[in-house]
């Protein structure tokens, strides 16, 4: 399936779940935060929220700013 | 804990001085100016991960939890509801419910948008965010984002980055004295004396990012910037002479030698 993961479609085989993805990423789940359809994805739901076809992921994490 | 702490929404911290994350040469100049600067309070922006190379270095590694407050920005929004999205966001990395909530209205001046700023600051108050919002110096608007229930208000000295310094100290001065909530001046600042005057107008906390991530020396500038924000509280908390137009001399004018003219006669022999 083709989802849009920050901003470019990202094609994975699906549907998965949050904590699916953050490891195919091979991104550690405790830096980062995850919206999913514009909803921030609470880090105990990563297990259990499924992401299927067209949804849109933003993982984000700190950088530095002012 | 010192004796004056900056205390905001019950949370003290020991240092006035508030620094950013942002523009440093490296993550360990900025580390050792974070160390330098004494500050216990660092902002963070919140961005995508870089799904291309994620060999980069985490910024967090370079950040002494145990003794720094992390503040998330929403930083280059430009409408509330992307400041409320990046606020989530930002809580959910950092798990705290702070936030320094920026809604910017134009990309040259970085001014905020203030409609939209005291929109996103009733909802994120509403979610259990502590706001602290970056604003314009101008008394109305800190009114109002503080009855929107914001923890501090936060007025621009200058533009971001600018380094122009205090540019309207008056209305600093007037927003501190109407303020029911911790002030903080956040922006504009360049060198130590602005911090210092800043802090002299009485407000709580300076907050900065460039003056010193972009000095020529950050670390220097870290420490500089500690001792001008510690002076200016201290002379503020003094109380500082009124201003006047004449001198006032420092001697005393009793006990003073006769004046020559009267001594010699008129004659003058020196």
């Amino acid at each position: 399936m083709t989802i849009r993961l920050n901003g470019e479609p990202f094609e994975i085989a699906g549907p998965v779940t949050i904590s699916a993805l953050l490891a195919e990423l091979k991104i550690d789940s405790r830096i980062v935060a995850v919206e999913h359809n514009v909803v921030v994805v609470k880090r105990l739901q990563y297990d259990t929220t499924m992401i299927g076809e067209g949804d849109v992921i933003e993982i984000v994490r700190f950088v530095g700013g002012g | 804990m010192t004796s004056d702490p900056l205390v905001i929404a019950g949370r003290a911290f020991n240092s006035r001085l508030v620094v950013g994350t942002g523009k440093y040469p490296s993550h360990a100049v900025m580390a050792e100016a974070h160390r330098a600067s004494g500050a216990d309070m660092v902002t963070v922006a919140v961005r995508r991960v870089n799904l291309t190379d994620k060999s980069k270095e985490s910024l967090i590694d370079f950040i002494d939890r145990e003794r720094i407050f992390i503040l998330p920005n929403t930083a280059g929004c430009y409408t509330a509801e992307d400041a409320i999205r990046t606020a989530r966001l930002g809580r959910e990395v950092g798990l705290s419910n702070w936030v320094k909530l920026e809604v910017i209205g134009d990309e040259q001046t970085l001014f905020p948008d203030n409609v939209a700023l005291l929109e996103a600051t009733r909802v994120l108050v509403s979610e259990g965010f502590i706001v602290l919002p970056y604003t314009n110096d101008d008394p109305v608007i800190c009114r109002k984002l503080e009855e929107a229930g914001a923890a501090a208000v936060m007025p621009l000295g200058a533009p971001i980055g600018s380094g122009l310094g205090i540019q309207n100290p008056n209305n600093i001065r007037i927003i501190k004295d109407q303020a029911r909530v911790p002030v903080i001046v956040d922006a504009g600042v360049g060198t130590a004396s602005d911090a210092a005057i800043a802090m002299e107008l009485g407000v709580d906390g300076v907050l900065m990012n460039t003056a010193i991530a972009l000095a020529g020396d950050p670390v220097a500038m870290a420490r500089a910037m500690k001792l001008a924000v510690e002076a200016g509280r201290l002379a503020y908390r003094a109380g500082r002479i009124p201003m006047r137009p004449y001198a006032s001399a420092s001697s005393p004018l009793d006990g003073r030698i006769t004046p020559v003219a009267a001594a010699a006669g008129g004659r003058s022999g020196v």
